[in-house]
């Protein structure tokens, strides 16, 4: 009995990737949103989503900020004091953040300078501190870096698919490359039909309230599909 | 003077927190369900920015900057030392409410910690640090960037109480309609940037 005890605790200690984990990666995606169903990380996400580039990176960061966050938390985990646990835990994000943001400023400039302060405002991203207090306070190492990703790609997902919409019919490019409306005023009469030359960029969708509309359509997409998220107060 | 009260209108109502730079909306969307526990945390966050503002001012430009304590440009410990700061004050603020006034830490009590990571905090912080303010411009960047979020997250929980009543598309209620009312309010405050701030002089 003892010996299959052990042979169990050693299975669950190994880097094993089976159904459960692959949960841990997927729900986050849809069922368990960290933007559309648990509102954590909205301030972020309707800020950096006017360019499709910006929302990109602001996913990578962030997927990486809460994978070694929640890593190193899990960790720590038993040695960490609950009084003083949100101290520790600010700590261990504003060092991944400071490492990210350095790392962004010396490879690639212009992103660094457009992103701004909210490079800095991962640190106060509700997603890291939910994520650190719901799973990775209370589970092993592997599967709460495990999580971390997850959530920081069901983040990504939102970002880019506002930060798509907002880009496309804002100023009619996608990262960076023009996809509709009139390209310039030496415009070939063949391709017109395909450029759809006659579309005007509409500036109010990359003015910031748009990204709510954008974010509230989101919501209502996903919630008429999987009618278990709707709100019954 | 006429500076200063430039500057609190300016980041009250033109360059709004929650409604222009849409920061701190986690709270925003999760506390602003009743008018009473909006101004709760709306006061909480009033209170926590006014104090943290100028004291990170001063900590960056008396201890990280180039001509500070240390001689040496430090300004990549920003965010660490930040939110410490933040952290710090708002445990601090919380024991001294607790022993002071009971009462107003049984109204507010539950809202301080979640302040702590609270974006239009730490946000109000590093834009200061962005827009270059000195100490008394920093103290009305305080004041008025609180106030607006006060103003912010008890308008919408007005909007939504009453919204309780109102026949909404099943997929939309709750959170998708609290998304689409912070929309529309954000497109109405935008109206108030045609306020020139100079006639404030």
């Amino acid at each position: 009995m003892a010996e299959v005890k052990e042979i169990i605790e050693k299975k669950e200690s190994a880097f094993s990737f089976g159904k459960e984990e692959m949960k841990l990666l997927r729900d986050p995606l849809n069922d368990n949103n960290p933007v559309t169903v648990q509102i954590l990380g909205v301030c972020s996400a309707l800020a950096v989503t006017t360019l499709l580039t910006k929302a990109i990176v602001m996913g990578i960061a962030v997927t990486l900020v809460t994978a070694f966050s929640n890593l190193f938390t899990s960790m720590l985990r038993e040695y960490i004091p609950k009084q003083i646990r949100m101290i520790v835990q600010l700590v261990i994000i504003a060092f991944l953040v400071t490492v990210v943001e350095l790392a962004l400023k010396a490879f690639n400039y212009p992103i660094w300078k457009d992103l701004s302060v909210f490079i800095g405002l991962i640190i106060t991203n509700c997603i890291l501190m939910g994520r650190l207090e719901a799973y990775a306070m209370a589970n092993k190492p592997w599967r709460s870096f495990l999580d971390g990703i997850g959530n920081g790609l069901g983040y990504g997902l939102i970002l880019i698919a506002v930060a798509a919409t907002r880009e496309l019919f804002g100023k009619g490019s996608l990262l960076d490359i023009k996809i509709i409306g009139p390209t310039s005023e030496y415009f070939l009469n063949t391709n017109e039909i395909w450029m759809l030359s006659w579309y005007t960029a509409n500036n109010l969708i990359i003015l910031s309230p748009a990204a709510m509309f954008i974010v509230a359509i989101l919501i209502w997409i996903q919630r008429s599909k999987n009618r278990k998220l709707i709100d019954i107060s | 003077m006429g500076d200063l009260i430039n500057i609190f209108v300016k980041s009250a109502f033109i360059e709004n927190l929650a409604l222009s730079y849409f920061l701190g909306m986690c709270s925003f969307l999760a506390v602003s369900k009743s008018v009473k526990t909006a101004i709760g945390l709306g006061l909480a966050v009033i209170f926590v920015n006014a104090l943290t503002i100028p004291l990170n001012w001063l900590i960056d430009y008396y201890l990280l900057g180039e001509g500070g304590l240390f001689g040496m440009d430090l300004t990549f410990l920003r965010f660490i030392i930040f939110i410490s700061t933040i952290a710090a004050l708002v445990q601090l603020v919380e024991m001294v409410v607790e022993k002071v006034s009971p009462s107003l830490y049984n109204s507010l009590g539950i809202f301080l910690p979640l302040i702590t990571v609270n974006c239009a905090i730490l946000g109000a912080s590093l834009f200061m640090i962005t827009k270059e303010y000195n100490f008394a411009e920093s103290v009305s960047f305080g004041l008025g960037g609180g106030f607006g979020w006060f103003l912010a997250i008890v308008a919408i929980a007005g909007i939504r109480e009453k919204m309780a009543y109102s026949n909404v598309p099943a997929p939309l209620r709750g959170l998708g309609m609290a998304f689409f009312l912070t929309g529309m309010m954000g497109i109405a405050f935008m109206g108030l940037m045609g306020i020139d701030p100079a006639a404030f002089k």
